[in-house]
């Protein structure tokens, strides 16, 4: 794995000619947790999809670019709202899927390491049909982790757990992922509270910084300062809207 | 419980079926009772089995080779778009097509014997073992190949550890449908030109009026039929993702 980089990515996207998202620039810093938060339909789903090289059925005009220099489509992990295991693997092979699709030896002891981090080591052989949400969730984060790729993209990941689990997600993904550059687009204020070193509003307008509260991520649910983001956050969602 | 409803049925059916012989009173050879269909079938039971042989040869033999045909097909249409464009408005035609407007050309081609009613079965069962197959393999989830394009995955291998197995479920389906269907297409081949099988059984027995011994043999077909749907769909419940 090379060492994580800065990310940017600049320009403007439209869909048949009518604009998505105004000309933006969102940074991405080294190593650091940044959190795009964001309505339903302003684009943030469209941005993370860019980076990752994924189609988007929007026209981007703009560039994305690491502070490396290299190539940034494949040097990304990408964990989904759904978690897309497959349902006819086990929980080991759903970990492993990457190695698998490019052909290569998988590392079991990695692997092995991984499954027993996220506790999921009762369940090596079962089907994702017979876990539960979060478990579930546990898989795609040691299958996201297998890929041991410097830049992970997380397009609201947690947004359909119940309320503990996805706070047990939130911190378990915080621990996990520490190193990386994270891109985390979400809906959910607290979250972006809770997670973000860097908190990024976008909106119609564009993007709008955020001042992250100071204790280190992941945050504790019940502290001062991030539910005092969390409220400031959510100001600025409904301004827009308004 | 699902035995016994099937039981049930059965009887219920014959019950009908015996009520409107003695209601109307209608000769033998026009309408025999269930009673005289089952001793007919007991004293000509080796003879009916001896034409179940063929006609079951004849549709294992073709159900094979039109569900191969068919995943092949499948796979080179989803492969390629040249293909989906030249031979998928093909495939509707030949479904287009009765087959009953097939058997007498399938007859010259491949003589009396077995393969014309192999040809019969194949062709019946093509069209929809494909199509399903092709559909199934239409529909990956697009989430899936998001994921297998972040992890670079080559587009051989999306098929193979992807696409296919997110597949099987329609293949299964296909194939369940290509059990009800592939004795149909044997039969229709031996009406066309044979001396052996089910249908050859049904044809010479009518010509007769051995209207008993028709409906033994066709209740047999029938029967048949519904083991071999059986049969398929507990060999495909894994396929199709049902628990065992």
């Amino acid at each position: 794995m090379t060492p994580p980089p800065d990310l940017t990515i600049s320009g403007q996207a439209s869909i048949d000619g009518a604009p998505l998202f105004a000309p933006l620039t969102l940074s991405l810093k080294a190593g650091q947790w940044t959190c795009l938060l964001g309505g339903s339909g302003v684009g943030k789903t469209t941005v993370l999809r860019l980076i990752a090289g994924l189609a988007t059925g929007a026209e981007f005009t703009g560039e994305i670019r690491a502070s490396d220099g290299l190539s940034v489509a494949d040097r990304v992990a990408y964990m989904a709202q759904d978690d897309l295991l497959l349902p006819w693997a086990t929980v080991a092979q759903n970990v492993a899927l990457g190695a698998r699709l490019r052909g290569e030896r998988v590392d079991q002891d990695r692997r092995a390491r991984l499954i027993e981090r996220m506790g999921l080591q009762d369940h090596l052989t079962k089907k994702p049909s017979e876990l539960s949400g979060g478990q579930r969730q546990r898989v795609a984060l040691a299958r996201t982790l297998m890929e041991d790729k410097p830049i992970i993209l997380l397009d609201e990941p947690f947004s359909a757990l119940d309320a503990r689990t996805r706070a047990d997600m939130q911190d378990l993904a915080a621990e996990a992922l520490q190193g990386r550059t994270v891109l985390l687009v979400t809906h959910d204020p607290a979250e972006a509270a809770r997670l973000g070193q860097s908190i990024m509003v976008m909106t119609r307008h564009g993007l709008t910084p955020c001042q992250p509260p100071h204790a280190p991520v992941p945050r504790r649910v019940d502290d001062l300062e991030t539910l005092e983001t969390q409220g400031a956050l959510l100001k600025l969602l409904r301004e827009e809207v308004a | 419980m699902k035995t016994l409803s099937a039981l049930a049925a059965t009887l219920f059916a014959l019950a009908v079926w015996q009520a409107i012989v003695t209601l109307t009173g209608l000769p033998k050879f026009i309408l025999p009772g269930p009673a005289v269909v089952a001793e007919t079938w007991w004293q000509n039971r080796w003879l009916i089995a001896e034409h179940t042989w063929i006609t079951a040869i004849e549709v294992l033999i073709g159900l094979a080779c039109g569900t191969v045909l068919g995943v092949i097909t499948a796979l080179q249409l989803a492969n390629s778009r040249a293909a989906r464009v030249l031979v998928q408005p093909m495939l509707v035609f030949t479904q287009a097509l009765p087959v009953f407007a097939l058997a007498p050309l399938l007859t010259l081609w491949l003589g009396y014997g077995l393969w014309s009613k192999v040809a019969m079965a194949v062709l019946i069962i093509y069209f929809p073992i494909t199509s399903s197959f092709f559909d199934g393999l239409m529909r990956t989830p697009p989430g899936y190949l998001d994921l297998a394009r972040t992890m670079q995955a080559s587009p051989r291998s999306v098929l193979w550890h992807i696409c296919i197995p997110a597949a099987l479920p329609s293949l299964a389906s296909g194939m369940r449908l290509a059990a009800v269907y592939a004795p149909i297409g044997a039969v229709i081949g031996e009406w066309v030109g044979s001396s052996q099988g089910l249908g050859y059984l049904m044809l010479l027995a009518n010509g007769r009026a051995k209207t008993d011994l028709m409906f033994a043999a066709m209740l047999t077909l029938g029967v048949f039929s519904i083991l071999l749907h059986l049969a398929v769909r507990r060999a495909t419940a894994r396929m199709a993702g049902e628990a065992r």
